[in-house]
C-alpha cells in the first residue's frame, strides 16, 4: 500500500490545524455560515437533514487493517457506532458533532487518511477496480496510476474551482469493474503491439439528470503521458465548461455540445502545447510509487484444494457463498472474497464498528492485512488462501457478514436517500430492505443469477440506477414518494443506460413490481441467459405487459 | 398521510433550522427560542408574519448558533403541529431505518 511521505503527512496535519481554527471561529461567531460552508465542504463536512455528515476519502478503495480499525474507532467514539460505505468507495459518518470534526480529522491523519476533496468542484477521490492487483484478468495494477492522479490532483491550484465536480476512474482489466464509462474521465488499460501498457481515454461520462456514457477520445495513451494528457483535458474543460447553469456544468455537457471528435481535437491541441514540459512523472518516480503496490509475499500454494472441495460438498451454505462471493485470484492457491454488506433486510453499505474491526482482524488472519471497498458498497478481502476460505466464512457467518449474494438481486446498491440526504426526493434504504427481504431463499437467488438492482433517492443518481439492469429512481410527487423503474442498464465494459419502463409505483407497490420483473425474466429466459441477456433479447414489452397490463403497456410503450 | 396532505389547504407554517453544534433539527418557538421538539414550534398562519419572523431568524442565526432557517408547511391535529410532506416528516422523526434507532 502507498505510505505517506513527510510532505503528505505535514500537509494533512497542517490542513487539520487550519480547520480546527476555522471551526473555533465559526462556533465563536466570527465566521458566518456563508463564510464557513465552503471551508467545511473542502474538508468533506456536509450538513444533511438531521445532522452533519463527514465523507472520508478511501483512495481507490484500498484500506489497511490499521486504517479500518481507525474507521471503526471513529464510528464508535464520535458517531453512532457505524459507518456507511458508498458507491465512490468512500465512507460516510452520519452523526458527527461539529466541534468533534477536527479531532476526527486528527485521528484520520494518524493513519494517513483525510476528507479533503470529497466535496466541491474539484477532482474527487479517484476510484479503481476493487480487485486491482489481484484479479486474474488484469494487465497491470490501476492503483499505481490512481495514486499518481491522487498526488497530482490534490489541491491542484488550477483545478480547485472547476465548473463542477470531476470524477476519474481507472481499470487495469478488460472486464470493467470500475464503471469507467460512467465517469468524467475513464481510463482503461490496454497493451500496444509491443506489449507496453497504455490507456484508452474516455471522457464525458456521467449519470444524474443527463446520463451519458463517456466517449473514447484516444484509443491508446502511453502511461508515461498520463498526467500531461489529463491536464490537457482539464484545461479545455476549465476554460470552456459552463459556469452559468449547474445542470449543464459537467464535462459531459461540453463533450456532447462540442462533439467528441472536436473535443478530442481541442485536447490534442492543448496537449501538444504542454506535453513536453515537466508534468509527466519520470519513470523512476512512477516505479517508486509502483513499488508500494508490489504483490505481497504469497506462499507457493497449489491451486487445487481438496479440503475446500470437500467443505463445499458438505456444507450447502458455504457452497452458496463460494459460488457467489469468491472470485479467481491471479496467484495460484489464493482467492478473492467479498464480504457482503447487504444482509437481507439490512441497510446497503452500512457496517457497525464491531463489523469493521472484525473485518480488519480477518484481513490480517486470512490475508496480508489489506481490504478493499467496492463501488457496490461491499468489502473485499483480496488475498485469502483457498485453504482458509472455510474458516473465513465461519467467522463471517458469526458476524452477519456472510450473506451469499454478491452480484445477485439482493446485492442492492442504494444511496442514503431521504432518510439522511438533503438532496433526496424519496427514501432508498427502506425500499432496498423490502426488496431484499423478498429474495431470502438462496436457491432462488442463485436461480435468478447475476443481476444488478440499484436504488437512487433522487435524479443525482448516486446509486448508479441508470446503469443497473433494474434501476429504481425515487421521485417526489406532491410531497409523497414514488419510484420509477428503468430496465436494461449495464455497468460493465459494455455499459448501457437503462430505459424507463413506465409510470412510477408507490412505496408499497415497488417490491411487487420488482418481483413481477423477475418473474417475467424467469418465464422468458433461454438456458444460460442472465437477466440482461433475456432483456436484450425480448425487449421491454413483456415486462410492460406484466407491470401495467396489455392496454396500458401499449400506451406506456 | 395523504389525508393530512389533501386537507391541508391552510397556510399554516413554522420555522425550522439545523443547530450549529451538531446539525440537529430545531424549531422556532413562540418565545423566539429554538427547540428540538416540533410540539414547541410556533404555528404561524399569516404569510406576512411568517416572512417577517423568518427574516428575524436569519438575522439572528449567528448569535443563536443555528444554520439555514426556513419556512415549512404544517397542519394542526388535536392541538399538535404536524409537518407536511415526507421530507419534513422525516426531519421531525429521524431516519425511518433501524441503525440509528438502536444506537442513540
Amino acid at each position: 500500500m502507498y505510505r505517506y511521505d513527510e510532505f503528505d503527512q505535514a500537509f494533512v496535519a497542517e490542513r487539520v490545524a487550519q480547520f480546527r481554527g476555522q471551526v473555533a471561529r465559526r462556533i465563536a461567531g466570527s465566521l458566518s455560515e456563508d463564510e464557513f460552508k465552503p471551508l467545511r465542504l473542502m474538508n468533506g463536512l456536509y450538513l444533511q437533514l438531521h445532522a452533519y455528515m463527514l465523507r472520508v476519502a478511501i483512495p481507490y478503495g484500498t484500506l489497511s487493517a490499521r486504517q479500518m480499525r481507525k474507521l471503526a474507532h471513529i464510528a464508535r467514539t464520535y458517531d453512532r457506532g457505524y459507518g456507511h460505505f458508498t458507491t465512490r468507495q468512500n465512507i460516510q459518518y452520519n452523526w458527527p458533532k461539529l466541534d468533534d470534526v477536527p479531532a476526527i480529522l486528527d485521528e484520520l491523519a494518524s493513519v494517513e487518511m483525510h476528507a479533503i476533496q470529497t466535496s466541491g468542484n474539484c477532482i474527487r477521490n479517484t476510484t479503481a477496480d476493487p480487485l486491482a492487483g489481484v484479479a486474474a484478468d488484469e494487465i497491470d495494477d490501476p492503483r499505481v496510476y490512481a495514486e499518481i492522479i491522487r498526488q497530482w490532483s490534490t489541491l491542484h491550484p488550477e483545478f480547485s474551482f472547476l465548473p463542477r465536480k470531476f470524477k476519474i476512474a481507472v481499470t487495469g482489466s478488460p472486464n470493467d469493474r470500475a464503471v469507467t464509462r460512467g465517469h468524467d474521465i475513464g481510463l482503461r488499460m490496454h497493451l500496444d503491439l509491443q506489449g507496453r501498457p497504455g490507456f484508452e481515454v474516455m471522457v464525458g461520462g456521467g449519470q444524474g439528470r443527463t446520463p451519458i456514457m463517456a466517449k473514447t477520445i484516444r484509443n491508446f495513451l502511453p502511461v508515461d503521458h498520463l498526467l500531461s494528457y489529463l491536464e490537457a483535458i482539464l484545461r479545455v474543460y476549465n476554460q470552456l465548461g459552463r459556469r452559468d447553469n449547474i445542470y449543464k456544468a459537467r464535462i459531459k455537457i461540453l463533450v456532447q455540445s462540442e462533439g467528441a471528435e472536436k473535443f478530442a481535437e481541442m485536447v490534442e491541441a492543448e496537449w501538444l502545447e504542454i506535453r513536453d514540459n515537466a508534468l509527466d512523472l519520470p519513470a523512476e518516480e512512477r516505479d517508486r510509487i509502483a513499488a508500494y503496490f508490489a504483490p505481497p509475499p504469497y506462499d507457493d500454494l497449489p491451486d487445487e484444494c481438496p479440503a475446500l472441495e470437500a467443505a463445499v460438498a458438505a456444507e450447502p451454505r458455504f457452497a452458496a457463498w463460494i459460488d457467489s462471493n469468491v472470485a479467481d485470484h491471479k496467484q495460484s492457491g489464493y482467492a478473492i472474497a467479498t464480504i457482503s454488506l447487504k444482509p437481507h433486510g439490512g441497510i446497503p453499505g452500512d457496517a457497525s464498528a464491531d463489523q469493521m474491526e472484525a473485518a480488519a482482524d480477518l484481513a490480517e488472519r486470512y490475508g496480508f492485512g489489506e481490504l478493499r471497498v467496492s463501488y457496490k458498497q461491499n468489502l473485499i478481502l483480496p488475498d485469502v488462501p483457498k485453504t482458509d476460505l472455510l474458516a473465513l466464512w465461519s467467522a463471517l457467518d458469526g458476524l452477519d457478514l456472510a450473506t451469499a449474494n454478491a452480484g445477485r438481486i439482493s446485492d442492492i446498491i442504494a444511496c442514503p436517500g431521504l432518510d439522511y440526504c438533503n438532496l433526496a426526493s424519496a427514501r432508498s434504504i427502506p425500499i432496498a430492505q423490502r426488496i431484499s427481504e423478498r429474495f431470502t431463499d438462496l436457491r432462488r437467488e442463485k436461480d435468478i443469477g447475476a443481476v444488478s438492482l440499484n436504488i437512487s433517492g433522487c435524479i443525482n443518481a448516486c446509486a448508479h440506477h441508470h446503469l443497473a439492469n433494474i434501476g429504481v429512481l425515487g421521485v417526489n410527487k406532491n410531497g409523497a414518494e414514488f419510484y420509477q423503474i428503468t430496465l436494461g442498464g449495464v455497468a460493465s465494459e459494455n455499459a448501457a443506460i437503462g430505459a424507463i419502463i413506465g409510470p412510477a409505483f408507490d412505496e408499497w407497490q415497488i417490491a411487487d413490481a420488482v418481483e413481477d420483473i423477475v418473474d417475467v425474466y424467469l418465464a422468458q429466459r433461454c438456458p444460460g441467459e442472465t437477466f440482461i441477456d433475456t432483456y436484450q433479447r425480448v425487449g421491454p414489452q413483456p415486462f410492460k405487459e406484466k407491470l401495467y397490463g396489455s392496454d396500458q403497456a401499449r400506451q406506456a410503450g | 398521510m395523504s389525508k393530512i396532505r389533501t386537507s391541508a389547504s391552510n397556510s399554516l407554517q413554522a420555522i425550522t433550522a439545523n443547530r450549529l453544534s451538531d446539525g440537529y433539527v430545531i424549531y422556532l418557538t413562540a418565545k423566539g427560542g429554538w427547540s428540538e421538539r416540533i410540539e414547541d414550534c410556533q404555528a404561524i398562519d399569516d404569510p406576512a408574519t411568517a416572512d417577517e419572523l423568518l427574516r428575524r431568524a436569519e438575522r439572528r442565526a449567528g448569535g443563536d448558533l443555528v444554520v439555514g432557517p426556513y419556512l415549512f408547511k404544517i397542519a394542526r391535529r388535536d392541538g399538535r403541529s404536524i409537518p407536511l410532506g415526507q421530507r419534513e416528516i422525516l426531519r421531525t422523526t429521524g431516519p425511518s431505518v433501524g441503525t440509528d434507532l438502536n444506537l442513540t
